[in-house]
């Protein structure tokens, strides 16, 4: 079952541009420019993007703040803009660079207020609370005001805020920006233990790419409004051309970088001791074998495809033009 | 992790705790949020009552020999004065900006995630921040200005609960005109203009600056009726003061009960207009 659906949504914005002294030039700009996509029930969905892509706007339009200039979307079976109070009882929201808490009040204050404005009953919202406390370790700081939290401490209180309610589906906008390594940590191994029980959707968007790895098994990359990439974390890998690197360390340089069949040579590093090639077509064991009979081999290990990589040079290809055909 | 995930369906009548008790519970969040910045309490307190001296003797000097004018006799313009002083935390006449800046800073998309009304939720806050400005900055003025001049103490015993009711109502007409001018940022960004305008006219218009009594007759009766404004101030004040009848002080309390739902009802039109063009701003 679909929890989510997207047919055609667009977003366009108006801007104005100075022409002349007194001039100005109103422009349009595509935020999203006709995505097309389905989430289904319990599905942990990574949708990333360089900065302005469009994936804080989709968002926003699933959620029912911004109104979509073309297109349509379903969540829970709602219209996010007609439907938006009674979506809002289906689904959390914790936006990394916006608050939902009262800023005034302490965290236990605002999480009481929630149980209300949610109507949540007594006994649920107990029960919730005290499995986020203990996996998000609020105790230390539940007495203090949002506004004395730390960025770590509110982001723990987001995510607990988002929760109370026992949304279907969680949206998170950058939840770890921001966050030192620990929180970071708490946060990532809270939404995977979120994900493992199975029955809430999380749509995650995000810069770092760690929290995808970790969390999604589904990959949505949007550029410049549009769907690039919609697949699993190794056909991405798979589709542009990342490799695993075999890394070998010799005793002594070689006069030239060897040629081995289906592993060219990426790197040369250390002095010409430090070789690095791609596994395009050779096995590890053809690429050991190759070197042996050149140098003596003091070391080899073999590192694992990089996300950031791919991500960085999927972008860098989307900037030089369509290289890609959109919307696969 | 069960018990966090969405076992619970979401709510249904069954279970629906009244609509009232949401909207009670955030009066009551409201109030306590406020409760927390006491030093500015009290400094709001001693402001407005060095501005009661000045403001009461500047009216009292208009009486002249007659010891009357524009039908309040000096008691009445004391209680006049100095209920008044105390009222202007109450309504927030001044200051109000949090709806407008929640809208040029984006965190008013927080808002539009709630199951809630935005203009309910804010008008919701706003009772609660008046209850707990009626405990802290009403009550000192009515105890000091007795002490250094003459007041007027309502001779009905009705009076006084339709003062409270009136008094009620101002906050939320006053509520409806300052979520409307904080509403403009949905257009503008930057709601200086518009708030410069709110403060001069408010003051004029609701009768803080001078009692309306005090203007030509016709133009006394057209703000009266066809403005928002004397409900704001004039009205509970006058309603205290027994300025007029008790029938004719109903009357301006059921005009205060128009002017409140006209108020609300346009703020939960223009709310409606805004999102359709809203930008939210930065992320």
């Amino acid at each position: 079952m679909n929890v989510i659906e997207m047919d055609g949504l667009r977003k366009e914005f108006t801007v104005r541009v100075r022409a002349g002294v007194l001039r100005r030039e109103k422009r349009t700009v595509t935020a999203v420019d006709g995505v097309d996509l389905r989430v289904e029930r319990g599905e942990m969905l990574g949708y990333i993007g360089p900065n302005g892509a469009g994936k804080s706007t989709t968002l926003k339009m699933l959620t029912g703040v911004l109104m979509p200039s073309a297109g349509q979307a379903r969540v829970c079976g709602l219209r996010p803009v007609a439907d938006r109070t009674r979506l809002a009882l289906r689904i959390g929201v914790v936006f990394g660079q916006r608050s939902q808490l009262w800023w005034d009040l302490p965290l236990r204050e605002s999480f009481d207020l929630l149980r209300h404005v949610y109507r949540v009953p007594a006994g649920a919202h107990a029960a919730r609370l005290t499995r986020c406390r203990e996996l998000l370790d609020l105790d230390a700081f539940l007495d203090t005001p949002v506004r004395q939290l730390s960025l770590g401490q509110r982001m723990r209180g987001e995510l607990t805020a988002a929760l109370l309610h026992g949304p279907e589906v969680l949206f998170l906008d950058e939840p770890t920006i921001g966050l030192d390594v620990v929180s970071k940590q708490a946060v990532r191994g809270f939404l995977a233990e979120l994900g493992r029980a199975g029955d809430t959707t999380l749509v995650l968007t995000t810069h770092d790419l760690a929290d995808i790895e970790r969390l999604c098994r589904r990959l949505v990359v949007i550029d410049h409004g549009r769907v690039v990439h919609d697949g699993s974390i190794a056909e991405l890998h798979r589709r542009y051309g990342s490799r695993r690197m075999v890394v070998a360390e010799l005793d002594s340089a070689l006069p030239e970088p060897p040629v081995l069949p289906g592993a060219p040579v990426q790197r040369v590093e250390a002095d010409g001791r430090r070789l690095v090639f791609a596994l395009e077509r050779a096995s590890v064991a053809e690429v050991v074998a190759g070197l042996a009979g050149l140098a003596t081999l003091r070391d080899i290990s073999i590192v694992e495809p990089d996300i950031e990589e791919v991500v960085t040079r999927l972008y860098a290809s989307e900037r030089k033009g369509p290289l890609l055909t959109p919307g696969v | 992790m069960g018990s966090v995930t969405a076992t619970v369906g979401p709510p249904t009548d069954a279970h629906v705790t009244p609509w009232f008790r949401t909207f009670g519970a955030i009066v009551a969040a409201g109030f306590r949020r406020h409760a927390t910045y006491r030093q500015a309490a009290v400094a709001g307190v001693v402001t407005n009552t060095v501005f009661g001296f000045l403001r009461c003797y500047i009216f009292l000097a208009a009486t002249g020999a007659a010891g009357t004018v524009a039908g309040y006799d000096r008691a009445q313009l004391g209680t006049f004065v100095w209920a008044g002083q105390g009222l202007l935390a109450v309504i927030a006449i001044w200051g109000w900006t949090d709806l407008a800046d929640r809208i040029r800073t984006g965190e008013v998309a927080a808002d539009l995630l709630r199951p809630v009304h935005p203009v309910t939720s804010y008008l919701a806050v706003d009772l609660g921040r008046a209850g707990f400005a009626a405990l802290a900055r009403l009550v000192p003025p009515l105890v000091v200005g007795p002490l250094f001049f003459a007041v007027y103490l309502p001779r009905h015993w009705a009076t006084v609960p339709l003062f409270l009711v009136s008094v009620l109502l101002a906050v939320v007409v006053c509520f409806g005109c300052r979520y409307l001018v904080n509403a403009t940022a949905y257009w503008l960004q930057d709601v200086r203009g518009p708030m410069i305008l709110w403060t001069l006219g408010s003051g004029v218009l609701a009768g803080l600056y001078f009692p309306l009594g005090f203007l030509p007759g016709w133009l006394e009766a057209t703000l009266r009726y066809a403005t928002p404004f004397p409900g704001i101030l004039q009205i509970p004040l006058d309603v205290l003061v027994e300025r007029e009848s008790m029938p004719t002080n109903l009357g301006l309390v059921g005009l205060q009960v128009v002017w409140a739902v006209l108020l609300l009802a346009l703020c939960r039109l223009v709310q409606r207009r805004a999102e359709r063009r809203l930008v939210v701003q930065g992320g």
